[in-house]
């Protein structure tokens, strides 16, 4: 096989997982620490998408827009936390998702009632709207290049914030230990509001980067949510660094098993049967992969929680 | 559970009264929220406006619309049209925009002998082996717009091309129908996960293969995700044809300039010369803030417009069913497409055209209408209809 | 998972709760007569649905409620049950008790094989492994063009029940799902008092404990779960036979989710919870449905209000009621 071909087709793996990353690393950090299973985190996802594109299209700076998104989004995340999730905290995890769900069922349809039923446009800025000339032989979309540098930044900077900062050692204090934490004197709640927003900032950031190269509409937070559900498990709840490998991980078994598995069954089994097994093998490659993990490690690669 | 019942019983009683009015009624299961949401509002909107302009009759007689969310779930659409017959009574049936759903709700209303007149899909079984008197493609047969789009790749010149659709037996038979009269090579058959949302992989499948062209079906949001990511990944010399819902105008608004030059086919435009399409363009866009009309919208109006006239053949008897199937037959009303017949299995015979995506005078993307693919094409499965 | 939505059933006092289920199965039981008459034939089908989901709510319950096995991928379950009569139909078959036998059984042998792998894990992570596996079959479904895949498949004739009559008599079948719906319950109800239901609370409340005291928590978990599965499939059966179509929509890991919602919703872990859930979840969309277009929003405020006004679910508001 063409060296080219599978050089591209990794990047696009790592490309997929720190898009991925970006939703997952707030779902597991909401999950670790507060141990609150917030189905809504996909929600939030939306709502930056939504006010980016918005905000792109009413005043043409992309950087603004999503800055704004970022913005809108923790308001409305601070509000969510007031008033639903923070008593959830103490709540099992059935009841929260159960409360979340129908946060879920009510901003679906708040996203309608304010912008409509219809997908809304979600433009590329200009400057990299095009490819650049990665290799020779390789022309790679220059908005993609963006995304992973955002993505690797973005894992950068929670490693720097969770492992050198003493609100990361709060924040690891409590994930690690609730109770003792809170015995030690550390103001849990401060801690949770703030890892809460933290949270939705960055699912509002990969929504906000994720509309222009993705469909900007009702229901994109589910469709999403459960590939990031389904990293978070394989990492280990509560565990950025699980995040990220399982993110990465996800990212590569699944562009792998679209790119390569059709062709290899092809060559091994009838065209008729090849033609209906490969997608769904392809489409199933994921689950699979979660499926595998638990079976060896039934709490993730990287448990948080002894 | 006491309570629920005296719900249940009042509802009943309501649905009871209502039919004293006699009033013709018809079932209209809509897409509002779920997969098809976008094409469901379009939908409403194409319906609603000739509705309103045929002053809520139907041949001169009271209608009644009734109009209700199925969220694109085929189950729920198998409920809400038992309720249409049972509870409501309906004398016509239409809205739903996947083939999946209007399948599973077809055999119900054939039993019941309720015409249902399709406003979107155009399934392959119901136009060959499960065709019915009562059913009513007024649509297209799904095949058709890929037939047509197979054809203009051939004048094209386009000689390899790779084909790429949703794994789901809609994908295979719009690849099917491209492929029937596509001359060229198909350098490959791409089969993606229903609902995807990254197509990085596959674009650079496509970009590997060097193919002259790509046929692309993907409908709603796995378009709109494709189109966004196609033309970013450098593939914008590689020309996109598309079945027109791939290109219409609820995926231009969403996807904006990549859509760009993309050539698709269908059996309608909004810039067709027909004096019927002119002025239901016209009060579309005063109806809906100067939006252009999708193709799903003109499909919506066309149908309340074949109620209207067979409504108005039988003399407003919409209980003699053998008659207003007859009359629907004639298709004797200002289709917003031109004039066409119905084949022997109910599908059209229709013309089909080529559209590109285009800016109009006011620097809006929409699509402009090339010219004619197919003159009166009728499907290639009207043979296995046995009726 | 602490478990403070988790209570046992108070066993109810008084002769009200003694008598009320039988008057409401002759009153259901009446409902196709009664209906026939007052042309109330839609809402006898919306009924006899109602008690197809009860039959899938109710397993789930068990395992949930009692077991405090919280999974999210029963409908996949649901969706076995009715692609066996698929199959079966497909090849043949036309015995309604056959189709719906083999439904039972094959779902019943995917449980156990899902629930050997899933039950070696806890909490959260069993959750998503459910899910997982309810998405593997969702797209094995999606891409099986033999059954229709993504259009799925219609039953154009009804099944046989015997001495001539089939599953197209609406009264008949109406009957007969109510039959199966109230063994069902009953048998739920009793495994729920039996040893192996208070085996199962004690494992729910304590695994650590219940495995010191020298119980088989693992083959008994594995017990509950195939049971649970093997009836969900029987509801999936049914269902196939009551909307004479199956699609892989059914096992959409959102239908998962709802059953979930309608069990908690009702009360988990209570007798009449799954049944409470069902009727109020189903009734209140069909409602609201009928109403506005934004009919997500106020089901989705009821499920907030129920976490934080009612955290024992319905039934537990009928409990305090009862007491007070």
């Amino acid at each position: 096989m063409d060296p080219i071909f599978v050089f591209e087709q990794l990047l696009n793996g790592l490309g997929f997982g720190l898009m991925l990353f970006l939703l997952a690393a707030g779902l597991t950090l909401v999950f670790g620490i507060m141990d609150t299973m917030n189905l809504a985190h996909g929600s939030l996802y939306m709502a930056g998408a939504y006010v980016a594109a918005r905000v792109h299209e009413a005043s043409g700076s992309f950087v603004g827009a999503v800055l704004v998104a970022v913005a809108a989004t923790v308001l409305v995340a601070f509000v969510l936390e007031l008033l639903i999730v923070k008593r959830l905290y103490a709540r099992d995890h059935l009841a929260q998702v159960i409360a979340t769900f129908g946060v879920i069922l009510i901003a679906d349809d708040a996203v309608k009632a304010i912008w409509g039923p219809s997908p809304v446009m979600a433009t590329t800025p200009a400057a990299l709207a095009g490819p650049v000339q990665l290799l020779p032989e390789l022309p790679y979309p220059a908005y993609r290049l963006v995304l992973l540098a955002v993505g690797l930044l973005v894992a950068v900077g929670l490693y720097v914030l969770v492992n050198h900062t003493r609100v990361g050692m709060l924040v690891r204090a409590g994930a690690s230990n609730r109770k003792m934490a809170e015995f030690m004197g550390v103001r849990v709640g401060r801690v949770f509001s703030f890892v809460f927003a933290l949270g939705a900032a960055l699912a509002a950031l990969a929504g906000a980067l994720m509309g222009p190269i993705s469909a900007v509409q009702i229901g994109m937070g589910e469709a999403i949510l459960i590939p990031a559900l389904v990293v978070i498990v394989i990492g280990g709840i509560g565990s950025v660094r699980g995040a990220f490998v399982a993110a990465l991980l996800v990212g590569l078994v699944d562009t792998a098993g679209r790119a390569f598995l059709p062709p290899l069954l092809r060559s091994v089994l009838p065209p008729a049967l090849a033609a209906d097994l490969g997608p769904a093998f392809a489409g199933i490659a994921m689950y699979v992969l979660m499926a595998a993990v638990l079976i060896l490690k039934p709490a993730g690669l990287f448990p948080a929680r002894a | 559970m006491l309570k629920l019942k005296n719900v249940a019983v009042s509802l009943a009683l309501c649905g009871a009264v209502a039919a004293h009015a006699e009033p013709v009624k018809v079932g209209v299961a809509l897409d509002i929220s779920g997969p098809f949401a976008t094409i469901g509002a379009e939908t409403r909107d194409g319906l609603n406006l000739a509705v309103e302009r045929l002053g809520s009759k139907l041949g001169g007689q009271p209608a009644e619309f009734i109009q209700q969310d199925f969220a694109g779930n085929p189950e729920q659409a198998n409920q809400l049209v038992n309720r249409f017959l049972q509870r409501d009574k309906i004398d016509f049936f239409t809205g739903p925009v996947a083939s999946n759903s209007a399948l599973a709700v077809g055999p119900a209303l054939f039993a019941a002998k309720v015409p249902f007149l399709s406003s979107n899909p155009g399934p392959s079984l119901f136009a060959g082996k499960q065709c019915s008197p009562y059913f009513f493609g007024v649509s297209y047969q799904n095949d058709t717009y890929d037939e047509a789009a197979g054809k203009v790749a051939n004048e094209k010149g386009f000689k390899n091309m790779v084909l790429i659709a949703p794994n789901y037996p809609a994908g295979k038979d719009h690849i099917g129908g491209f492929k029937r009269l596509y001359k060229g090579t198909v350098k490959d058959e791409i089969y993606t996960k229903v609902g995807q949302i990254d197509y990085a992989a596959e674009i650079a499948q496509i970009r590997a293969a060097k193919p002259d062209a790509v046929f692309a079906f993907l409908p709603a949001a796995m378009g709109i995700n494709f189109i966004k990511q196609y033309v970013g990944g450098g593939l914008k010399d590689i020309p996109l044809i598309a079945p027109g819902f791939t290109a219409d105008q609820d995926v231009i608004e969403a996807v904006g300039e990549p859509t760009l030059g993309m050539l698709n086919t269908a059996h309608w435009a909004h810039d067709l010369k027909v004096p019927a399409n002119v002025e239901f363009v016209e009060a579309f866009r005063k109806k809906y803030n100067g939006r252009y009309p999708t193709v799903y919208a003109a499909q919506a109006y066309d149908v309340v417009m074949a109620m209207d006239a067979a409504v108005r053949e039988v003399g407003g008897k919409v209980a003699d069913r053998e008659a207003v199937i007859a009359a629907l037959k004639k298709a004797n009303f200002k289709s917003v497409r031109g004039e066409f017949k119905y084949g022997a299995n109910n599908f059209p015979v229709q013309n089909y055209y080529l559209r590109v995506v285009d800016k109009d005078a006011s620097g809006k993307l929409t699509n402009k209408l090339v010219g004619t693919v197919m003159e009166k094409h009728q499907d290639a499965y009207v043979g296995d209809c046995k009726q | 998972m602490s478990d403070e939505l988790h209570s046992a059933a108070i066993p109810s006092s008084g002769g009200v709760a003694r008598w009320l289920p039988w008057a409401l199965l002759v009153a259901l039981a009446l409902l196709p007569v009664v209906g026939a008459q007052l042309g109330l034939d839609y809402y006898v089908g919306f009924v006899r649905r109602m008690l197809i989901v009860m039959i899938a709510a109710t397993s789930l319950n068990f395992i949930l409620g009692y077991g405090g096995m919280a999974a999210l991928g029963h409908a996949g379950f649901i969706g076995v049950g009715a692609y066996t009569v698929v199959a079966l139909v497909d090849a043949g078959v036309s015995s309604a008790w056959t189709a719906w036998g083999a439904a039972v059984l094959v779902s019943g042998a995917f449980a156990a094989l899902i629930g050997a792998v899933s039950l070696r894990t806890r909490g959260v992570y069993f959750l998503m492994i459910t899910l997982a596996f309810a998405q593997m079959l969702y797209y094995l479904a999606v891409s099986l063009s033999a059954y229709g895949g993504d259009d799925g498949y219609g039953l154009y004739s009804p099944l046989e029940l015997g001495a001539g009559r089939t599953t197209g008599d609406a009264a008949l079948f109406f009957w007969v799902v109510l039959a199966i719906a109230a063994l069902v319950f009953s048998f739920a109800s009793r495994a729920a008092v039996s040893r192996f239901g208070h085996a199962l609370t004690g494992i729910r409340d304590n695994e650590t404990r219940m495995e010191a005291l020298g119980y088989p928590v693992y083959r008994l978990k594995l017990a509950a779960f195939t049971g649970a599965g093997a009836l969900a499939g029987l509801a999936g059966a049914l269902l196939a036979s009551h909307n004479n179509f199956v699609s892989p929509s059914t096992m959409h890991w959102t239908e998962s989710a709802t059953l979930l919602v309608m069990v908690v919703l009702g009360g988990l872990g209570r007798r009449w919870g799954a049944v409470l859930g069902v009727a109020v979840w189903l009734v209140l969309s069909e409602v609201l449905k009928l109403y506005t277009e934004y009919w997500h929003w106020p089901l989705g405020l009821m499920l907030i209000a129920v976490v934080f006004a009612a955290p024992r679910g319905l039934a537990g508001l009928f409990d305090d009621r009862s007491s007070a």
